[in-house]
């Protein structure tokens, strides 16, 4: 028996929500006293992958199948749960992302495991129960859940783990192959658009958001969040308004009808804080409101706030934050 | 076109989340219910796709009789008939079984759902019920149009990105914004949906893998510090060396 984590690439490089989750699930190993091994799809160099051995992955079996440098979700679902059965693994960790909960829900089914997303904290396991704590009612909330199968299947919220780096030797890295048929790739897309970062952060996966609102009053004057966001290695985020306004692209919109964000710091100009704005951004770490209007209900939910006109305000953040030695 | 259109029954955003008995049972008191957000996006698409093509869109939910307002908000939407499966679920497993389970019954050509129900914001019964019934699941998808009568093509989100995708029919999608323009009912509808068929429907199997045991709240925030705004750049000093996140 052992951990498995699956691990996503991006730019040949593991994406951070992915070293998070290898990180979980080797501490998760370290509990249950035994190792932890990971999964590799499609287009990741072996030097990153063998570079897991500092978060504690002891080996890692790679798939490096050309045609799976997209995602497919019934030909990774294949591969995982290969590489489950070979493991005998009875823990299985992903990262919460729309990659990571499709491929964990449909291993839920296909291994009859018990499944648990958007998971805060590490595994109780006293007297041979398994119970994690889940966020819910869109951040209002913790639930701590049983998980009752023989197999359990855990997604690990992004940024609520951090990655250690206790610099374990280099993780073996062994070839995995899955037999995949072609109807495994039946719904594989047609198509596969990244978004132009312009070398700067993407948003699910940042530490820092910047993000702006109609009191920004329109696109042209978006380089004041572009250029804070820079200085401080931040994404780039907005409120629907905004993006309905067609100011910023859809993928930018955070909130409950947005995507969900929860970096160590969200910083929101311009923006009143509206309840569906909030359920999007409320498990940020530290949140800062810039707003002219004292009134403006994010306040209530700011740890540091500044009254004041953005187009005055936001220039000195810039110049200030421009002056930190990295 | 045969379309069914899963909705979650859930706490309006506004909600105030509390707790009873020790912390193990949500507090339905003074609680107001909606259609899931997501879920709306879903129904507005399968109506829309309905008016343009023809067929028939049924709303299904697993839950118990003080879903129906929603459930006759959907029919007054614009849905033909719903189904409702009568039970207390307990995790999304079972969730996913009785969705199976009455698609199994009916051949629908495609099955619609919301991308994450607000409450237990799980972002899984989508996929579950699509391995459970052997055929793809397109999620997160934020645009659905027919090829021909026989493929969609469909948009998805991954981080970082999007994907174009083509599936034959049957096939179970997600939708989130901004895939359709969320209606309100009219007088008319409202008047119809009385009248439409709502069957109910007893459980298949009852199994939870996944037993809720407890809930507690995040630490309330210890208050707002203000910085004036003459000295604004203060903050990114307070920032690195008070809260530690630069
Ligand atoms: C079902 C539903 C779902 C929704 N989902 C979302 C969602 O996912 N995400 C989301 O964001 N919203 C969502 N909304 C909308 C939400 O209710 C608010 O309308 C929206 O968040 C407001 O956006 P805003 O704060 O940018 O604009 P406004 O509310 O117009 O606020 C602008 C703010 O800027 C301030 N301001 C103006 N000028 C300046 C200046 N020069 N300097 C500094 N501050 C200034 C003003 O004081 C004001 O507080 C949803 C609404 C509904 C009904
Ligand atoms: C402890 C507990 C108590 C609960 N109590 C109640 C209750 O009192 N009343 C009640 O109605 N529900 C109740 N539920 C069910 C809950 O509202 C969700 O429907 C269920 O838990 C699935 O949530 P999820 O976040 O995993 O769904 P997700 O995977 O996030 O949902 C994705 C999509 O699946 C579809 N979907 C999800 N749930 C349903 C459903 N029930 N019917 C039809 N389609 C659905 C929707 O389209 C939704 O957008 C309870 C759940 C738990 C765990």
């Amino acid at each position: 028996m052992s951990v498995l984590v699956f691990v996503e690439g991006l730019n040949g490089e593991i994406k951070k929500s992915s070293l998070e989750a290898a990180s979980y699930g080797s501490q998760v190993a370290q509990q249950l006293g035994t190792t932890a091994t990971a999964v590799a799809i499609g287009e990741v160099h072996e030097d990153a992958l063998a570079k897991l051995g500092e978060q504690g992955i002891s080996k890692v079996l790679y798939d490096a199948d050309d045609r799976l440098k997209q995602f497919v979700a019934d030909a990774y679902v294949k591969v995982i749960a290969k590489a489950a059965q070979q493991e005998s693994a009875k823990v299985l960790v992903f990262s919460n992302s729309n990659i990571g909960a499709a491929v964990g829900s449909k291993l839920a089914v296909r291994l009859n495991g018990s499944l648990a997303t958007n998971v805060t904290t590490l595994p109780k396991t006293e007297g041979g129960s398994f119970v994690v704590t889940r966020g819910v009612f869109s951040g209002k909330a913790f639930a701590d859940v049983a998980l009752t199968s023989d197999v359990k299947i855990i997604a690990v919220k992004k940024n609520s783990f951090e990655v250690s780096s206790n610099g374990g030797a280099n993780a073996t890295v062994e070839k995995l192959s899955a037999d995949l048929a072609d109807a495994d790739f039946a719904a594989a897309p047609k198509e596969t658009v990244m978004q132009d970062t312009d070398g700067g952060v993407l948003l699910p996966e940042a530490e820092i958001v910047v993000s702006g609102g109609r009191g920004l009053k329109g696109p042209e004057n978006w380089h004041l969040v572009e250029d804070l966001a820079k200085a401080l290695g931040a994404a780039t985020a907005c409120s629907k308004p905004v993006s309905d306004l067609d100011w910023r692209p859809h993928h930018e919109h955070v909130g409950q009808t947005g995507i969900t964000v929860s970096p160590n710091l969200y910083i929101a100009i311009g923006i009143s804080g509206a309840i569906q704005h909030l359920a999007g951004v409320n498990s940020s770490k530290v949140i800062v409101v810039i707003n002219k209007d004292p009134e403006a209900p994010f306040f209530k939910a700011a740890d540091y706030g500044i009254v004041g006109d953005a187009f005055d305000v936001v220039p000195k953040l810039i110049e200030a934050a421009r002056a930190l030695d990295k | 076109m045969k379309i069914l259109v899963c909705i979650s029954n859930v706490p309006d955003t506004t909600s105030k989340i509390n707790f009873t008995g020790d912390n193990k049972e949500f507090d339905k008191n003074g609680v107001q219910f909606v259609i899931n957000p997501w879920d709306e996006y879903a129904l507005t698409r399968a109506i829309e796709l309905k008016e343009a093509k023809g067929g028939s869109v049924t709303v299904l939910n697993v839950g118990e009789a003080d879903a129906e307002p929603n459930i006759r908000k959907a029919l007054a939407i614009g849905a033909d008939d719903a189904i409702r499966v009568n039970a207390h679920p307990k995790d999304a497993f079972f969730v996913a079984q009785q969705i199976a389970a009455i698609a199994k019954e009916n051949n629908y050509d495609m099955i619609l759902m919301g991308k994450e129900s607000i409450d237990y914001n799980g972002f899984q019964v989508h996929n579950m019920v699509g391995e459970m019934l052997g055929i793809p699941s397109v999620t997160p998808a934020f645009k659905l149009d027919m090829v021909d009568d026989s493929t969609a093509r469909l948009e998805r989100e991954i981080e970082g990105g999007k994907e174009v995708v083509e599936v034959k029919l049957p096939f179970v999608a997600s939708a989130q914004q901004p895939m359709s323009e969320p209606r309100i009912p009219n007088m008319r509808g409202i008047m119809t949906a009385r009248t439409k068929p709502l069957a109910v429907k007893e459980p298949v199997g009852a199994e939870v893998k996944a037993e809720y045991v407890g809930y507690s709240k995040p630490e309330k925030k210890g208050g707002v510090k203000m910085i004036d705004p003459e000295n604004a750049g203060e903050l990114i000093t307070l920032l690195r060396n008070e809260a530690k996140v630069l």
